[in-house]
């Protein structure tokens, strides 16, 4: 049986899909049989963070719709032998995913693999609803932000009454909150909302703190998953988080502000 | 960053902490509005529309709320009157 995990925030633009991709990268890292499936039909986009757009055939609308068999649509990753993505259909309308058909997929799914990652579409309508509906776990992804805060409220709001948990009386949806764009220097400042005024507001457990960093987007631009850059302070940030998912406990790390040499100071370098 | 960053920001409130105000504030209110009834926002229009026959008040000077104590459901009307 797999896990069943919903990257979510609400508001768009805040890192949900660099966060799919980069966690569902982790976890099959860390040998865990791991697929991501793109939510945002008719916005497609996790294809081309994990560099395999060239390579989609038949998509999520597609095995829904019979169209296409489950393993003719899933593509696995050229880097990783545990990972595989379920691309978003890019012309048909939110419609096209129906609850029935979803929740099939989900199924077929969960026999072989141990995570189910699904890449949410922004708003808290029909499409966002869809993706966290199944659910066993969230990822509500905000930004140190006003709008990104209390959007995630809502979205939380909405795992705690429409997902399939809550209408069911189980358990309910395990939240993590996963802070993402955080730059210490302007929290510092006074500029910026720190972490812990975010957990106070929307009072969930922390699984990560992603840095503002220019890896994402040069990852982006090569169509490689940014925790697969090693190097950087945002790859290390999503490796911590992916550890903390999988339960060890690891601390924390580029959440302060770096003591800089005389010389970037006085360049300003070094974010 | 400057030096002179640093007494200003002393002087000033800081925009943080007055984001984190706003936010406790609305989140707040944003909870207890998702766990009300659907008829409670129409309702507290025309609770308004009857005041505002005698008074002259504006639609965020009534809050409407609903609350269960003990089994019980309270509905609390508040209305700040004008002066
Ligand atoms: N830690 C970060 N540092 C810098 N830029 C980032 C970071 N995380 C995300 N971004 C940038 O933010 C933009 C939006 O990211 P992404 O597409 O992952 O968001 P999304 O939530 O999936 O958006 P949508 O709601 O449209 O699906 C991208 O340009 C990405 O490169
Ligand atoms: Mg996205």
């Amino acid at each position: 049986m797999a896990k069943i995990i919903v990257v979510t925030s609400g508001k768009g633009g805040v890192g949900k899909t660099t966060s799919s991709a980069a966690i569902g990268t982790g976890l099959a890292m860390n040998n865990k049989k791991t697929v991501i499936i793109d939510f945002d039909v008719g916005l497609r986009n996790l294809d081309l963070i994990m560099g395999c757009e060239r390579r989609v055939v038949y998509d999520f609308v597609n095995v829904i719709s019979g169209e296409a068999t489950l393993n003719q649509a899933l593509i696995k990753d050229k880097r990783l032998k545990n990972l595989f993505i379920l691309p978003a259909s890019q012309t048909r309308d939110k419609d096209a995913l129906t609850k029935k058909g979803v929740e099939k997929v989900l199924n077929d799914l969960s026999k072989d693999f141990d995570f189910i990652i699904c890449d949410s579409p922004a708003g808290i309508e029909k499409g966002a609803q869809m993706a966290l509906y199944f659910a066993d776990e969230a990822i509500v992804v905000t930004n140190p932000e006003v709008s990104s805060v209390r959007d995630s409220d809502r979205i939380l709001g909405i795992l705690q009454s429409k997902s399939r948990r809550a209408e069911n009386g189980g358990d309910p949806v395990v939240e993590h909150l996963l802070i993402t764009r955080y730059d210490p220097e302007r929290v510092i400042a006074g500029e910026m909302l720190s972490i812990s005024d975010v957990e106070d507001i929307l009072a969930i457990p922390l699984l990560g703190v992603i840095p503002e960093s220019e890896a994402v987007l040069k990852a982006s631009n090569q169509g490689t998953p940014v925790i697969l850059d090693e190097k950087t302070k945002a790859g290390l940030a999503y490796s911590d988080a992916v550890m903390r998912l999988l339960g060890s406990n690891v601390d924390y790390r580029f959440i302060t502000v770096e003591k800089k040499g005389f010389f970037k100071r006085m360049m300003g370098a070094g974010r | 960053m400057s030096i002179f960053d640093y007494f200003r920001k002393s002087k000033e409130k800081q925009t943080a902490s007055i984001a984190k105000e706003r936010l406790q504030i609305i989140v707040a209110h944003q909870r207890t509005a998702m766990n009300q009834p659907d008829y409670i926002p129409k309702m507290q229009q025309d609770i308004v529309k009857v005041i505002k026959k005698y008074v002259d008040i504006e639609k965020d000077q009534v809050n409407v709320q609903l609350d269960t104590v003990n089994n019980c459901s309270v509905l609390e009307l508040n209305v700040t009157l004008p002066q």
